[in-house]
């Protein structure tokens, strides 16, 4: 029976929420932590984000960012690094001394070399 | 001990140099004791009631205070060790403050710590705004029996924030210092006793509830007092219109971030190697670690030995530490002073 068939009797087949470590991909994380190794050092206090306006108004969270790239799961990150206005805010709250601003930017880049099979 | 009694130096007058000294004269040794303030008690002579029994701190004062009346120990007050010296032959001198010298067979660093100065961390405003307050200015209001506002009015919400001085590359302090977590909860609940009314909340990174009967003491604030915990590092304090402060936070745990009104902040502030301390290890050429605490000749099983002949180590000069491990530590310095006495 295909998927099409099963809605019909009101059944939908949802995708699965699991962080599936074993066949997630870390190759932005591998990319990111190489050029700036600060980022290993991020312990998820979340500092960054309560001093980000872009958080105040979208999506965006920093923290959280770090722990996507953290597990290989690339999805989420396509729409955040987009959000960041590199302002630098971050950085000047960061207790572990991550260079915040540029772990967003080196992940963007580590996006756009993704999509060019370039990673 | 045989002959003349040996005398043994012990630099400062908080609890670990109290226990070191009283051990020490028990045991029959010529002590001296170094204290920089007026009395001896050090940093728990401000304080109200201590974690986790939630016992008067008076109680502990008491036992200590009792420990050096002794009439093998004398005390010198306002004074400190600026520097010790080994010489070939087994005389350790020291240079006090005022210029005058001692001699001794031996000597115990127990120069302890320094509470963080939390002006240096100026976003939470400590001296600027005035209902931002220190852990140690509460228990100063445990002692007078009041919490209240600044213009005396009754608090509605208070926050706690943890992790103030500690755990933060900002201030040059990577290292945790172990006590303010508990500190925080054993707060809470006091002040919910005292106002019951009030709101509390505690902003953690982690809550590190490391000794006997913490976790219990954690639970029992949720349990029987409401208090909450939001995880998550305060970026930045403000006031507003209305003359409350205002934070940002993130909700880590929501993964939003957060802002709350507040009438008083309460900054959890770590410690850190005291000022005097760590004068006398530059000049005395003691190592000190990363964490600029004094560093011990082994971590595992020489943790009050200096690495000089004669010099050894008692409480926070090493570490944080509460007052329970700061006996137990003073005490194994006082083995390890005999045990070198003995063997020479």
């Amino acid at each position: 029976m295909s998927l099409n068939q099963a809605n019909k009797f009101g059944f939908v087949i949802n995708p699965s929420r699991l962080i599936d470590y074993d066949s997630s991909d870390r190759k932005v994380r591998d990319y990111v932590t190489l050029r700036e190794p600060s980022f290993k050092l991020c312990f998820a206090c979340g500092g960054c984000t309560a001093a980000c306006t872009a958080g105040q108004h979208t999506s965006f969270n920093l923290r959280r960012m770090i722990t996507y790239i953290r597990r290989g799961e690339i999805e989420p990150l396509r729409d955040e690094v987009t959000r960041c206005m590199l302002c630098g805010k971050c950085l000047l709250v960061c207790p572990r001394g991550v260079n915040t601003r540029n772990v967003v930017a080196v992940t963007a880049e580590a996006i756009s070399k993704l999509d060019r099979n370039e990673l | 001990m045989k002959g003349t009694p040996k005398h043994v130096i012990v630099a400062g007058g908080g609890v670990a140099g109290m226990e070191a000294a009283g051990s020490l004269a028990e045991m029959g040794y010529r002590v001296t004791l170094v204290e920089k303030g007026e009395d001896p008690g050090g940093h728990l002579l401000q304080w109200h009631a201590l974690f986790p029994d939630r016992r008067p701190a008076d109680e502990v004062r008491s036992y200590l205070r009792k420990r050096i009346v002794h009439h093998n120990i004398s005390i010198i007050t306002r004074t400190t060790v600026e520097k010790i010296k080994y010489h070939p032959g087994g005389t350790v001198s020291v240079n006090l403050s005022g210029g005058t010298d001692e001699k001794a067979d031996a000597v115990i660093v127990a120069t302890g710590f320094q509470l963080f100065d939390a002006h240096r961390k100026e976003e939470y405003g400590y001296g600027i705004y005035d209902n931002v307050i220190t852990s140690a200015d509460l228990e100063g209001m445990f002692n007078r029996g009041r919490v209240a506002k600044a213009d005396n009015s009754v608090p509605a919400r208070i926050g706690l924030i943890h992790c103030v001085g500690s755990r933060d590359e900002k201030v040059n302090n990577n290292h945790c210092s172990k006590v303010c977590c508990v500190t925080a909860v054993k707060q809470a609940i006091e002040i919910r006793e005292m106002l019951p009314s009030c709101e509390i909340f505690c902003f953690y990174m982690d809550m590190r509830m490391y000794g006997p009967y913490y976790e219990e003491l954690y639970r029992e604030s949720q349990e029987i007092h409401n208090v909450n915990f939001i995880r998550g590092k305060v970026s930045e304090a403000s006031v507003n219109i209305n003359n409350r402060l205002v934070i940002k936070v993130e909700d880590t745990l929501a993964g939003r971030p957060l802002k709350m009104e507040l009438d008083i902040m309460v900054l959890m502030v770590g410690m850190e190697m005291e000022e005097a301390g760590a004068k006398l290890a530059e000049a005395s050429g003691f190592k000190r670690g990363i964490n600029r605490f004094l560093e011990t000749g082994d971590h595992h099983y020489g943790n009050n030995l200096s690495g000089v002949r004669g010099v050894f180590y008692a409480g926070t000069c090493t570490a944080p530490m509460n007052i329970t491990d700061t006996i137990s530590h003073a005490r194994a310095a006082v083995a390890e002073t005999v045990r070198y006495l003995d063997g020479r």
